[in-house]
């Protein structure tokens, strides 16, 4: 826990036309560590993991990834680098079973054919690691799964690429009391793991229940990061709807964190 | 939920339980497969051979064959773009460009049939090349372009033959596509070769998998594959060696039309593409969903526009085979029923019009439910008419079967 941040950012600056969507937002995920990102709608949280994930280039300010500054311009950049983003939709596609969903894109071969054993046998292993065992048969239909088995699917899809860090963009946001669960139970078992996990979510149960750290954006600024054993759900909720609450948070509405 | 485990090391017993069960969900969940085809094909063939005795005959069971060649290779070069979920509605006027593009060549520049063949294929390469490129890079849909591109070639086909008269084929090697045998020995020797090959295919794989430890297709399943497999090929084989000549002492009709292993090598080139290769599965992921696709870094735009070359590619050999059958190519080459029948036999073969389900076996299925309806409704003397209608239905129930398949899904939670 006292080693540096794996993804840090810095001063970044994110315009659409004239609308600035992130002012001088600084943000830093760690190994081992769930990072929550909260914040209301439209606070800026789905631009800034596009900006971490390459889809958005930022406008200015510093991206670190190991301590060393990089630069990334596309989302084979952020993937190469080891960040794997699980979008809210998914990005499945129903009619493929489950290996072929983890690995689409990225299918492994022997010669012009398939290498299907090798990637079921990779798939397996990774559910497996995740102790996962929800799934029936690895050869089923993603149509065919619940809403919870399709976010793990997706989370594993993520992690099979020897990845370090993983934003997970709501995961838990259609799902019932059970599978979500389940899902926290994954999302803080993939920190245990020593992954750096991002958890982008509204519900204050599941921040509090998963995360080491939560990092609150208002109005494009980033309000607070702070432990979450240092604060209370009703500060969390403050640092979300006003930007601040007591000594935590924006000075005066457009200063920088405290 | 979360006792259910991963059902690695079952024993045979439950494994073949299990496949056996695994496939009966499957089809109460909506996923049909090949079941309303291989049904619709056992009813089709009891009426018409209770009906009319001669649609048994010999004779007839080869004509099935010649009549739906053209109309099952188009259909298997549409499946790939209605896996995608778009439409080719040119492929059958596309067939017909090539076909007259192989006539001017052969018959009136005198070219030799395989640069003439060369041509006609490159042509429909080239179509599926421009209508790709308009649908992936310009987002037209795939329905307007291919509409227009429908009526243009309408156009092209009376441009190349001269406005309403034929050209006929004299090519000894085109013509013997559609009108010569393979020698009876020779289709029982491919027939044992192909059931022994699959066979072999089917246990080696189980037994790597096996030794793997994953689950593999249990033995009793993959012996009632090739039993299957042996049984109707056979039946076809035999059928086709008989004697089909009225007069055998003159002229000895018999064996399988050469056509037939030309299909069966295309089925078998399409599945392994579909099945066995990266491009095969990114063409499933971009008809289930595109957006992932990308995502995942498939060049969406690349297998659009491949989609419609194979398409049209498989057009060119469609013409190629029915200038071969007619032993002429005419403005209507390709024209009237030839795309509602090929779109027919993919859709009534189980491919769905939704995108991301579908063989190249389909094509086959489909065009053979195709090919007997209007062999048989031939037979039994009914107009054109009336075959226009029966097979327009048939599409519109096949149609009909698809959605309600996706809707059952979607009420299983397989949506």
């Amino acid at each position: 826990m006292s080693q540096g941040p794996i993804l840090e950012l810095r001063g970044i600056n994110k315009s659409f036309g004239p609308v600035q969507v992130l002012h001088d937002v600084a943000f830093s995920a760690y190994p081992g560590e769930v990072t929550a990102l909260v914040g209301d709608n439209g606070a800026g949280k789905s631009t800034l993991v596009k900006c971490i994930g390459g889809i958005y280039p930022i406008d200015s300010g510093e991206y670190f990834y190991k301590g060393e500054r990089v630069h990334v311009s596309g989302p084979r950049d952020a993937a190469a680098l080891g960040v794997e983003i699980v979008y809210q939709d998914l990005a499945l596609c129903d009619n493929l079973d489950i290996v072929q969903n983890m690995f689409l894109g990225r299918e492994r071969r022997s010669g012009l054919v398939l290498d299907e054993d090798s990637m079921e046998e990779m798939a397996a292993k990774t559910l497996a690691g995740l102790s996962v065992r929800t799934v029936k048969s690895l050869r089923q239909h993603v149509s065919s799964l619940s809403g919870g088995q399709r976010q793990t699917v997706a989370i594993a899809k993520a992690v099979l690429w020897n990845s370090e860090v993983v934003i997970l963009d709501e995961p838990t946001a259609a799902l019932g009391v059970a599978q979500t669960a389940q899902v926290l139970e994954l999302v803080r078992r993939l920190a245990d793991n020593g992954l750096a996990v991002v958890l982008i979510s509204h519900n204050m149960n599941d921040v509090f229940a998963v995360s080491d750290r939560i990092a609150a954006l208002y109005l494009g600024r980033m309000a607070a990061e702070v432990k979450a054993s240092e604060v209370t759900h009703a500060q969390i909720v403050e640092l979300i709807t006003a930007g601040r609450s007591g000594e935590l948070g924006l000075k005066n509405g457009n200063g920088a964190a405290s | 939920m979360t006792t259910e485990t991963l059902p690695k090391q079952e024993n045979a017993d439950s494994a073949l339980g299990g496949h056996v069960k695994g496939y009966l969900e499957r089809v109460k969940g909506g996923e049909l497969g090949a079941l309303p085809a291989v049904f619709g094909l056992v009813i089709l063939c009891a009426v018409f051979s209770v009906l009319r005795p001669a649609f048994l005959s010999a004779v007839n069971f080869a004509n099935l064959f010649t009549q739906g060649a053209a109309v099952a290779v188009i259909a298997m070069g549409l499946i790939f773009v209605l896996l995608l979920g778009e439409i080719d509605l040119s492929a059958g006027f596309a067939s017909g460009v090539c076909a007259a593009v192989l006539a001017v060549l052969l018959t009136l520049q005198g070219w030799p049939w395989y640069l003439a063949v060369l041509a006609a294929m490159v042509t429909g390469a080239v179509i599926g090349l421009v209508l790709g490129s308009l649908v992936a890079k310009l987002g037209i849909p795939s329905f307007v372009v291919t509409l227009a591109a429908f009526l243009a070639f309408q156009g092209v086909v009376l441009l190349l033959v001269k406005d309403g008269t034929n050209i006929s084929i004299r090519d000894e090697t085109i013509l013997a596509i559609a009108n010569k045998n393979v020698p009876p020995v020779a289709g029982w020797i491919a027939l044992v070769v192909g059931v022994a090959v699959y066979a072999a295919i089917q246990l080696v794989q189980a037994r790597r998998r096996a030794g793997r430890g994953l689950v593999a297709t249990p033995v009793a399943v993959i012996a009632a594959r090739v039993a299957t497999l042996a049984v109707v090929a056979g039946i076809a084989v035999y059928v086709l060696n008989l004697e089909r000549s009225r007069n055998a002492a003159l002229v000895s009709l018999k064996g399988v039309p050469i056509v037939v292993p030309l299909i069966v090598i295309l089925l078998i080139v399409w599945t392994f593409v579909l099945r066995r290769t990266a491009y095969g599965r990114h063409i499933y992921a971009v008809g289930g969903n595109a957006e992932a696709a990308r995502r995942a870094g498939i060049n969406v735009d690349r297998i659009r526009i491949s989609a419609f070359v194979i398409c049209s590619f498989m057009a060119s050999l469609g013409g190629i085979i029915a200038a071969s059958r007619a032993n002429s190519v005419d403005p209507n080459t390709g024209g009237s029923n030839v795309l509602l029948f090929a779109v027919g036999a993919a859709v009534i073969g189980g491919t769905s019009l939704f995108g991301g389900k579908g063989r190249a076996l389909d094509a086959l299925l489909g065009g053979a439910v195709v090919a007997v309806i209007e062999n048989g409704m031939g037979l039994m003397g009914y107009s054109a008419g009336v075959k226009f209608v029966v097979t327009g239905l048939v599409l519109l129930l096949a149609a009909g079967v698809d959605a309600l398949s996706r809707k059952r899904a979607a009420a299983t939670g397989r949506s």
